[in-house]
């Protein structure tokens, strides 16, 4: 196994009263794509929203252990959460866009965190990323449309397009491909396959076929712990815990 | 098969729809034969109050008529000619010294009275002063003109020559201090609220105050600006700036609610997708949320512009009951606004201000109805969807 990028130490939360993670280890290693796969409720989300402090807004949420993105606790006061949230970067469930331009939705990122000034050195990396997210060639005609105006794959990928905008080092997905068909799903999947080369990717999903298809290590999570962790193939064709395997061959969840 | 023939109960299900649907038409009709009853009879009475009577006659400009305005004109017609307008003459020639030791033939503004007894309403006009009239109409020196100075001139206690210019001015005036203050405050507020205020009991109180604020009786309003802005502040009594400032306290609750409201509808995937990209809070809300929410705020702003525009009560306890001849220049001058001239109109005795006065409401409520069409028409013209 690489070396990790991020480490997860006994991380515990609670929204208000009731405790959603009970202790989570798990090591994140760089440039593979991790798959955190399990039943509604189990706390994938809720631990994947935890590597960007996307928790932070919610006011009833608390936390302890820590997180540790090359070496350094991303909860640590000293973290910048806006620093932090450039270097890692989310896609959500359902396509975002903001009902902007494309051109806009990709140069936004940029521009407030001063990556690139306007004009040309701009064009050129809203196109160096479009290319990225293999979304230039149906849409160089029609970069000052709005995005929204998309189909729902194509606005996926604009939402990866412009969180890889900002060159971020970890992304998170969260259950990407939920709200699209197959084929945009697969072309998503191939996108992943080619962004692992420089990005840490990690993706929370409840189709076991694209965890097992696309994901490297995957975790899967009951009732807020984590139960088993391990290379994929392992996972899915020996694995250690009856719930793992209750799980994945549709027992249950 | 016979559970899908219809039974006793599932009639009387249907009776009773029936009825509940014909109570529903006869309430809209109702309303409706309100409205029109409304509008019909305030168009009845005041369509003709945007004519005014003239008469065709010799004007002297000389040296007498400035001394005695009276002499400007013949005696006969010193009866039926607006003295208001007889009055203004010695001021006329001495702004244009070329009319001097002339007589021209001019239509000139005849007095309330003939216009009404033109009109065929009740006047006080002697019976010898009628057929004066009645003979000049045979020769065409007598007409019902587009009432110009309706829209022209301020208040006067000369019927013939009252008009809405001066509370025109004055809301105009009032309305965009209420703007100037009640539109960023308000819009503030709300995005702190929405946006910004940790939930705890503080902000569940000033929430729960600011809706109550909205129900409160205008007229404490009023009193609460004479307090705080008339005998704190010294805000001079009167005044557009005072007038503002007491219905900017009253549209705030409004545009805070509204503005909440508009910012509430912005999907929280926007939030979280600007959040995701490293945008701070102040980001997320001035670059994503406030663009979308902004033909809301907007359309709550002009609809709270509207319900002020329309305030009398609180206006009264500041001394905006004024009467007005001129219109007002400065935010400091007296003034005062359409609602209220309407209401010193309407306790006039005479019958020509009758007219006016649903004259006045005509205007009133034109001005109303296209702020709140306009308002319609931003919110359709700049929807987003998502």
């Amino acid at each position: 196994m690489s070396k990790s990028k991020i480490s997860i130490n006994q991380l515990k939360l609670w929204y208000g009263e009731s405790q959603a993670l009970h202790g989570i280890d798990l090591g994140i290693a760089e440039k593979k794509i991790t798959s955190f796969i399990g039943p509604s409720g189990c706390g994938k989300s809720t631990l994947l929203r935890c590597l960007n402090r996307m928790n932070d807004h919610i006011s009833s949420c608390r936390i302890e252990g820590n997180v540790l993105m090359d070496d350094i606790d991303i909860y640590d006061p000293s973290v910048d959460v806006v620093q932090l949230r450039s270097h890692v970067g989310m896609v959500f469930q359902k396509p975002n866009p903001f009902p902007k331009s494309i051109y806009e939705n990709v140069a936004y990122a940029p521009r407030i965190h001063g990556i690139a000034s306007k004009g040309a050195e701009m064009d050129e990396l809203v196109e160096n990323v479009l290319k990225k997210a293999s979304l230039w060639n149906e849409v160089k005609d029609k970069l000052h449309e709005p995005g929204t105006a998309l189909s729902g794959g194509q606005q996926q990928r604009l939402c990866i397009a412009r969180t890889i905008a900002v060159k971020p080092e970890v992304i998170l997905m969260d259950e990407p491909c939920s709200a699209l068909d197959p084929i945009a799903s697969a072309k998503i999947e191939e996108l992943m396959d080619e962004l692992k080369k420089e990005y840490t990717i990690i993706i929370v999903t409840h189709s076991m076929q694209q965890a097992a298809r696309v994901s490297d290590f995957t975790a899967f999570f009951y009732m807020g712990n984590l139960i088993e962790f391990g290379n994929t193939g392992d996972i899915f064709t020996k694995p250690k815990q009856q719930q793992t395997e209750d799980y994945i061959t549709g027992r249950f969840g | 098969m016979n559970k899908i023939v219809s039974t006793k109960a599932l009639k009387r299900r249907y009776r009773k729809e029936k009825i509940f649907k014909g109570a529903a038409v006869f309430a809209l009709l109702l309303a409706a034969s309100f409205l029109v009853f409304f509008f019909s009879n305030m168009i009845g009475k005041g369509m003709s109050a945007f004519s005014q009577a003239e008469i065709l006659v010799d004007v002297h400009y000389n040296e007498a008529s400035v001394k005695s305005y009276r002499k400007a004109v013949d005696k006969p017609y010193r009866k039926i000619v607006s003295r208001g307008w007889l009055r203004t003459l010695p001021l006329y020639m001495e702004d244009n010294p070329e009319v001097m030791r002339t007589t021209r033939q001019e239509w000139v503004l005849a007095t309330a009275d003939v216009d009404q007894y033109l009109k065929g309403y009740t006047n006080r006009l002697k019976d010898k002063h009628k057929q004066q009239i009645d003979k000049l109409q045979e020769e065409g020196r007598v007409k019902l003109a587009f009432n110009t100075g309706f829209f022209t001139r301020g208040d006067s206690k000369m019927a013939e020559l009252a008009g809405i210019k001066s509370a025109v001015i004055g809301s105009i005036l009032v309305l965009l201090v209420t703007l100037a203050i009640a539109l960023p405050i308000g819009v503030m507020t709300a995005i702190y609220l929405e946006e910004f205020a940790p939930d705890n009991r503080i902000t569940q109180l000033v929430e729960v105050n600011i809706n109550n604020l909205a129900a409160i009786p205008s007229i404490l309003f009023g009193l609460l600006g004479l307090a705080i802005f008339i005998n704190f502040f010294g805000v001079p009594r009167s005044s557009a700036l005072v007038g503002g400032l007491t219905l900017a306290l009253m549209t705030l609750p409004v545009i805070i609610i509204t503005t909440r409201a508009a910012l509430r509808a912005v999907p929280s995937s926007i939030r979280e997708a600007a959040y995701g990209l490293g945008a701070s809070r102040w980001q997320a809300v001035f670059h994503h949320v406030l663009p979308l929410a902004f033909p809301g705020i907007l359309t709550g702003t002009i609809i709270g512009l509207a319900q002020a525009m329309g305030e009398t009560a609180p206006l009264l306890v500041i001394g905006m009951m004024a009467y007005i001849p001129d219109a007002p220049t400065s935010f400091t001058d007296a003034a005062t606004v359409l609602p209220a001239q309407i209401f010193t109109w309407a306790g006039e005795s005479i019958r020509a201000y009758e007219e006016r006065t649903a004259a006045a409401i005509l205007v009133l409520v034109t001005i109303l109805l296209s702020m709140n069409a306009f308002a319609i028409w931003l919110r359709k013209r700049f929807e987003t969807r998502w």
